[in-house]
């Protein structure tokens, strides 16, 4: 038992959080930076990152969870307006049926973020969303088609203006009827173990970005509190502020040390049993993250509420990637049902 | 990165788990009855007879010169098997391999490792508390000897010890962290009176207040050189804020076992704030536990004496506060007709997590000027 990084899995940690600070916006002014964000995707792209969990020929993906996760870690630090965790999900759940991946091809999620969108049928019946698409080009996204004891994946076509709060992805409705478009060459069903296993990765992801975007914008407001000067003394001197970061450091150290074991779980234990720690990582990272990015909004003081202070940036990030394959909330009462028993909500 | 048992590993883990199928002592919840601090010297030379005692420290001292993860395996075991926690004795050791002579160590640290001698922790005062460097306890060389006067308090187990590990000052006229010394004191001698304390949860033989008139120790069972005392008092303190080192894991992870056992039996008698309250405590347990195998495996690269204990002690209040918070939450009013309930001792207790081992206010003022960096008020 080791969960230190290997040194290939240490360079990569330092790689991607360079990569992402070199290219991530640093202010909100730089979200409309075409040309960045142009770089940044083409970066992350060149650098192969989308494909880690493509079929390797060997059965299984290219890179385990826990590279994922490294590289999750790092966008979600610097706030990285790229699409990286649509992709791999894309490429992760085409590969558990056997399907050649389709190029960019994100998941479609049914409207509260957490499930696939599952359509029987020619077309959708309601609102689907692709979650964390490319925001250049038209692209595809996968569906969920019942068939027998499982599911067959079907494409949509993705297109149109990103709809969603979060400023650094993009979310795109399709609305009902949108026409599915079969996905060719899969060589079996997915089993619900299937889909355990690809929600592990999507927990996963989710919790990793979190932990990264704690441990960012921690980092910009520890040096705002060392710099900002009231009573003729920088605010991180006074004890009350000091408490709001010290708790936030922690909550950050311990959502990371929940968030390597789902990451490695993924790939190695039984699909339910390697859900249920993604499900304890991922509702200790939603709470965990809400309460820092809260605390970030609260030291940066009336600037932490104005647009141009990029705070927010994080903070909307955290609500998406929280509410993406559940939050706090909903694995709470997953692990309720699971573990107490439990049949109903409210009693 | 490898969540895996390696072969070493995984037989020990079987090996310790057969063991504990025939050896569990069956004792209460600890923290909360005085049964089970009445009967944990049992447990600690059981378990140290066995061979499942003081696995990561070196072998010339009734150590087995284990990596510090092996102390993860037996805490996951303990709680599997709902067995009392490892005694905490962690710190101890660490405080005098860390910093004395090599005939201090050899003459303590296998006593204090086997059990054969019970150890107390003699550093807080009533007018010392997170102020410590300010004590008032002195010790004064009267020939080859210290002379001690002065009053310890919240010092486990001081009714039942053979030694204190005592931290008192030897040099009056230097500035407060400078003039204090470690010693070990017998526990054996004139000189030395006994206050037991009762706690809110109605607990009374695990903290005591210890009386020192007159009571002595040889020179040359100081711990640390004249002055160090401060030194080997933070070398101690940080590592008594270590899940890892004090085994508290398989604590509560066996009291939210038992408190997913009562819900589960008719789990829609329960309030939907009561199950989450489980489940909340649940996570958070599970966190600590692999908290704790992170930081063990980052042991691997060296101990670190530094103040990332102080993370691991508020994250640690955190999960026992929550677990607290659950017992009481899932005893409902029985805690409130019932003054011997179990949810309601649990619960009390977990309010001492907060102030034990340095508050966490300390803790956070640690955290933010030596981990963050953040100016000193």
């Amino acid at each position: 038992m080791d969960t230190r990084d290997t040194p290939e899995q240490a360079e990569l940690r330092r790689t991607a959080r360079q990569l992402a600070r070199q290219l991530g916006p640093r202010t909100v002014a730089d979200l409309d930076e075409g040309k960045r964000t142009r770089r940044l995707a083409e970066a992350v792209r060149s650098a192969g990152w989308l494909e880690l969990r493509q079929d390797s020929g060997h059965g299984g993906p290219l890179a385990s969870g826990v590279e994922a996760a490294i590289i999750a870690e790092a966008l979600g630090e610097a706030v990285a307006d790229v699409s990286f965790a649509g992709p791999l999900l894309g490429a992760d759940l085409a590969r558990r049926a056997g399907a050649r991946p389709i190029d960019g091809a994100v998941v479609a999620f049914a409207p509260d973020l957490i499930d696939a969108a599952r359509v029987s049928g020619p077309s959708t019946t309601l609102p689907i969303y692709a979650v964390d698409c490319d925001g250049q080009t038209p692209g595809s996204a996968y569906v969920l088609v019942p068939e027998g004891a499982g599911y067959r994946l079907a494409q949509v076509r993705v297109e149109g203006a990103s709809e969603g709060s979060d400023l650094t992805r993009v979310i795109r409705r399709l609305p009902a009827g949108t026409p599915l478009l079969p996905v060719p060459n899969q060589s079996r069903l997915l089993t619900s173990a299937d889909l355990d296993s690809w929600a592990t990765l999507g927990l996963t992801l989710t919790s990793a970005d979190l932990v990264g975007l704690m441990r960012g914008v921690l980092g910009l407001t520890v040096s705002y509190a060392r710099e900002r000067r009231q009573y003729g003394v920088p605010i991180g001197s006074f004890q009350a502020v000091q408490h709001l970061l010290a708790e936030a450091l922690c909550l950050m150290e311990g959502a990371f040390s929940a968030t390597l074991h789902p990451s490695w779980a993924v790939d190695e234990r039984a699909p339910a049993e390697a859900r249920n720690a993604g499900r304890l990582a991922k509702a200790y990272c939603a709470r965990a993250a809400r309460t820092v990015c809260e605390t970030a909004v609260q030291v940066h003081g009336g600037m932490g509420n104005t647009w141009d202070c990029i705070v927010h940036v994080y903070l909307r990030r955290v609500l998406l990637s929280s509410q993406w394959f559940g939050d706090d909330g909903e694995h709470l009462w997953q692990l309720q049902r699971a573990r107490l028993g439990a049949t109903h909500g409210f009693s | 990165m490898d969540f895996r048992d390696s072969p070493e590993e995984a037989e020990f883990r079987q090996r310790f788990r057969a063991w504990l199928a025939k050896n569990n002592p069956g004792l209460p919840v600890s923290s909360t009855d005085d049964e089970y601090w009445a009967r944990q010297a049992e447990w600690h030379t059981a378990l140290y007879d066995a061979g499942f005692f003081g696995l990561s420290w070196p072998s010339r001292f009734g150590g087995h010169d284990l990596p510090p993860v092996f102390d993860v395996i037996l805490d996951e075991e303990l709680a599997a098997a709902g067995a009392p926690p490892r005694p905490s004795l962690g710190y101890l050791v660490q405080g005098i391999a860390t910093h004395a002579s090599d005939a201090v160590k050899g003459r303590f640290l296998p006593g204090l490792i086997s059990g054969r001698e019970r150890w107390c922790q003699g550093f807080s005062e009533p007018d010392a508390g997170s102020d410590l460097a300010s004590l008032r306890t002195t010790a004064t060389l009267e020939g080859d000897k210290y002379v001690i006067h002065g009053h310890k308090i919240w010092t486990s187990y001081s009714d039942v010890a053979d030694w204190c590990f005592l931290l008192a000052r030897t040099d009056p006229t230097v500035p407060k962290h400078k003039g204090l010394s470690a010693f070990a004191v017998s526990m054996h001698q004139p000189g030395i009176g006994q206050r037991p304390l009762r706690m809110i949860n109605g607990i009374t033989k695990e903290f005591g207040q210890v009386l020192f008139d007159g009571a002595r120790a040889p020179a040359e069972n100081m711990i640390g050189a004249p002055g160090e005392g401060w030194r080997v008092a933070m070398t101690i303190v940080s590592h008594e804020r270590e899940p890892g080192e004090v085994g508290y894991v398989a604590r509560y992870a066996k009291t939210v076992r038992d408190l997913e056992e009562v819900v589960r039996a008719d789990p829609n008698a329960f309030r939907s704030d009561q199950r989450e309250a489980v489940a909340w405590a649940y996570v958070q347990a599970e966190m600590l536990r692999l908290h704790v195998r992170r930081r063990l495996s980052e042991r691997l690269d060296g101990i670190d004496h530094g103040p990332g204990g102080s993370i691991d002690k508020i994250l640690m209040t955190w999960v026992e506060q929550s677990v607290g918070s659950a017992a009481l939450s899932v005893a409902g009013s029985r805690a409130l007709i019932d003054s011997d309930d179990l949810g309601l001792k649990i619960y009390l207790y977990s309010r001492a997590q907060s102030v034990m081992g340095g508050t966490s206010q300390i803790q956070k003022n640690i955290i933010a000027t030596r981990i963050l960096g953040l100016p000193s008020a």
